[in-house]
């Protein structure tokens, strides 16, 4: 996993649908290991596949059509990536190519989901997402804009989010440099609440 | 400053906030189980990185273990056992607490944690699960999580997180005979959206949810995240305390003062406030592919996405009641417990499931709501009614166990989802409350409650 790549460009691919769960985008069936890797092939399995076993590929499914085929960003309804926790369904659409998801709303999870892998998960209004379909799309996360030929829009992000994305940071490492203010906590919290910190019992 | 019950949770597990705004959160318990934990733990021991405090961290196996009676590390997943054996030896491996296959403590995630006092009141509890909220019902802060920030709480006992915003949602009245928890939070999520809880911790309160016993607040808190807020919470009382109290892992009492200020202040307020009059509430099916396409019993179809429609071959305007169903499924971390079991067995006692339903199977929460329904006969009444009596776990909520209904079965399901596939390739789900599964069984057709309840009484 790196950085959010810089610069970003894209053809944009449209699944404009609502509440598409991480059930559909990685289904329990396609996780066959402990693992990360290996999650692509059952990408969007139920919609992508006439027949999931045999792995024959329904030409209907954006991602599975001609200019959509390389697509690195993705458009979509609200909800995006509700359901199930599972972060396989971020490693899978990692693992595909996606590095940008730009959608009406997301999952809370998935969204963190995306941000710890590098993904970077972009809110916009309705229109402004269906306005964006099958252009090439160039995102800049420093200035926090989407451009196509035809317009461009500003974007929010959290100041957090942005700079692990940037820089490819991993949070553990990140929260590990504060160390010290965490076991002060956790020094001052022991005697008011014993009941927190529990004996080992394995 | 009148606080709610989410910031005084928060505020005092707070260490630093950054200039960015976000919080660094301590967290006081992490339970993992063998689908997704396995992941966290692996990488965890890839990157050389250690647990700070393992004995504030659980595990069980829950999710892709076997349900028939007579189980071992066998599943029906091609791979399944994988997950079981490295979940073991990573937990061995860390020095964390595992309620194994067959130990008798073990259940779901969400059910158990409340069965041993590994959740409290004013704690925060994380697991990487989105059902988590459930445990919001006992007051404590517990929401769902992915893999690498389960990591990060084992690794840190903290997390990096954006502070949420607050609603609170009030239940006023009193809830009609034959009406759940379940038919509660389905018709909040029918009524305000899938997407309607968004960046929000929320409270539920009011008159109806603190006439909720434990287990139905349970029920109640477990489709939070389906409403796609952070977790749900409810403010502990005399019940909460009561049900805590003595469990294996809680304290000894519950005379620290400091307890009885788990509330919300008068005064303070929430970013968004909702108020439902509980005496409306019928009892509620879904009818589509997303948790807010759910409507009362004795509707009709409304018109929605064609895709729902298609995938659930259910036109618009279609009577919910007599649409003839192939399955039966009681059990999940929505409604599973031994009320739930006790209402849907009350129904069931001396009937019979309709030859039409092809699988009906009762799925325990926990072993030890397992041996309390057999304790009191529940197991024969729901084998003399046709249904298949199972060892505790996740099960066939979403087909993770390997093992499937019939193809192309339309389920009645006490679960959280009926989404696409949820519980199989093509198997189209209602989810509905436990009484509703039974009722509807026994007519082999999406039935109402009420009716086979008030012939019992």
């Amino acid at each position: 996993m790196t950085a959010f790549p810089q610069p970003f460009s894209s053809i944009a691919a449209p699944l404009m649908r609502d509440n598409v769960d991480t059930d559909t985008i990685i289904p329990s069936r396609e996780m066959r290991s402990t693992g990360r890797d290996g999650l692509a092939d059952g990408l969007f399995a139920p919609w992508r596949y006439v027949e999931a076993d045999a792995r024959e590929e329904n030409p209907e499914f954006v991602l599975n059509q001609p200019p959509y085929r390389d697509a690195k960003l993705l458009l979509t309804g609200a909800n995006f990536g509700c359901g199930s926790s599972r972060e396989h369904a971020v490693w899978a659409l990692a693992e595909w190519g996606i590095r940008t998801i730009i959608a009406e709303s997301f999952a809370p999870i998935f969204r963190n989901n995306c941000v710890r892998n590098f993904i970077l998960p972009i809110t916009l209004r309705r229109p402004l997402v269906e306005d964006l379909a099958g252009a090439e799309v160039a995102i800049d996360l420093c200035d926090q804009t989407i451009s196509c030929a035809r317009t461009s829009y500003p974007f929010e992000i959290d100041a957090e989010a942005k700079q692990m994305l940037l820089h490819g940071l991993d949070a553990i490492n990140l929260t590990l440099k504060q160390s010290d203010a965490i076991h002060d906590w956790l020094a001052a919290d022991r005697p008011s609440r014993p009941w927190v910190y529990l004996e080992h019992t394995q | 400053m009148a606080q709610t019950l989410f910031d005084k949770i928060w505020n005092q597990h707070t260490v630093a906030v950054s200039d960015g705004g976000s919080a660094l959160i301590t967290i006081d318990r992490v339970f993992l189980h063998e689908r997704t934990g396995a992941a966290a733990l692996k990488r965890m021991a890839e990157m050389g990185r250690a647990v700070l405090d393992p004995a504030r961290v659980f595990a069980v196996m829950d999710h892709i273990v076997d349900t028939r009676i007579g189980r071992g590390d066998d599943t029906l997943m091609p791979g399944g056992s994988g997950f079981i054996t490295e979940t073991r030896a990573a937990c061995r491996e860390a020095g964390i607490r595992l309620f194994d296959v067959n130990d008798r403590d073990q259940g779901i995630v969400h059910i158990i944690s409340g069965e041993q006092g590994i959740v409290l009141p004013g704690l925060t509890l994380v697991a990487p699960d989105s059902h988590t909220c459930t445990q919001g019902a006992f007051g404590a802060l517990a929401w769902g999580i992915g893999s690498s920030e389960a990591e990060h709480a084992m690794v840190t006992s903290t997390l990096r997180l954006e502070r949420p915003k607050t609603m609170r949602v009030r239940f006023e009245g009193e809830l009609s005979f034959g009406v759940t928890a379940k038919d509660m939070i389905l018709t909040l999520i029918a009524q305000h959206g899938a997407g309607g809880g968004a960046g929000h911790v929320v409270e539920f309160a009011g008159e109806a949810v603190k006439a909720l016993d434990m287990e139905a607040r349970m029920t109640l808190c477990n489709m939070a995240t389906e409403f796609s807020a952070m977790t749900g919470i409810i403010a502990p009382d005399a019940k909460t305390f009561e049900y805590v109290s003595g469990r294996p892992l809680a304290p000894a009492d519950f005379d620290d003062p400091a307890w009885a200020e788990l509330v919300s202040d008068a005064g303070a307020s929430f970013d968004r406030e909702i108020t439902i009059d509980a005496s409306q509430i019928a009892p509620m099916v879904s009818w589509g592919t997303s948790p807010e396409q759910a409507i009362a019993i004795d509707g009709k179809v409304p018109g929605g996405p064609a895709r729902a429609h298609e995938y659930m071959d259910l036109p618009a305007g279609q009577t919910l009641e007599g649409i003839a169903l192939d399955a039966a499924f009681i059990g999940s971390c929505t409604n599973s417990r031994i009320s739930d079991l006790r209402r849907a067995a009350s129904i069931l006692h001396g009937q019979h499931i309709a030859p039409s339903i092809k699988k009906a199977l009762v799925v325990p929460g926990s072993l030890a709501v397992k041996r309390q329904a057999e304790t009191e006969g529940l197991d024969k009444v729901f084998e003399a009614a046709g249904f298949e009596w199972r060892m505790s776990g996740c099960s066939l909520c979403f087909y993770a166990g390997g093992e499937g209904f019939p193809e192309g079965s339309r389920t009645i399901s006490s679960t959280n989802r009926n989404f696409e596939g949820r519980q199989g390739p093509g198997i189209r789900t209602h989810i509905a409350s436990p009484e509703t599964v039974a009722a509807s069984a026994i007519a082999g057709a999406i039935a109402d409650p009420r009716a086979y309840a008030k012939e019992k009484a």
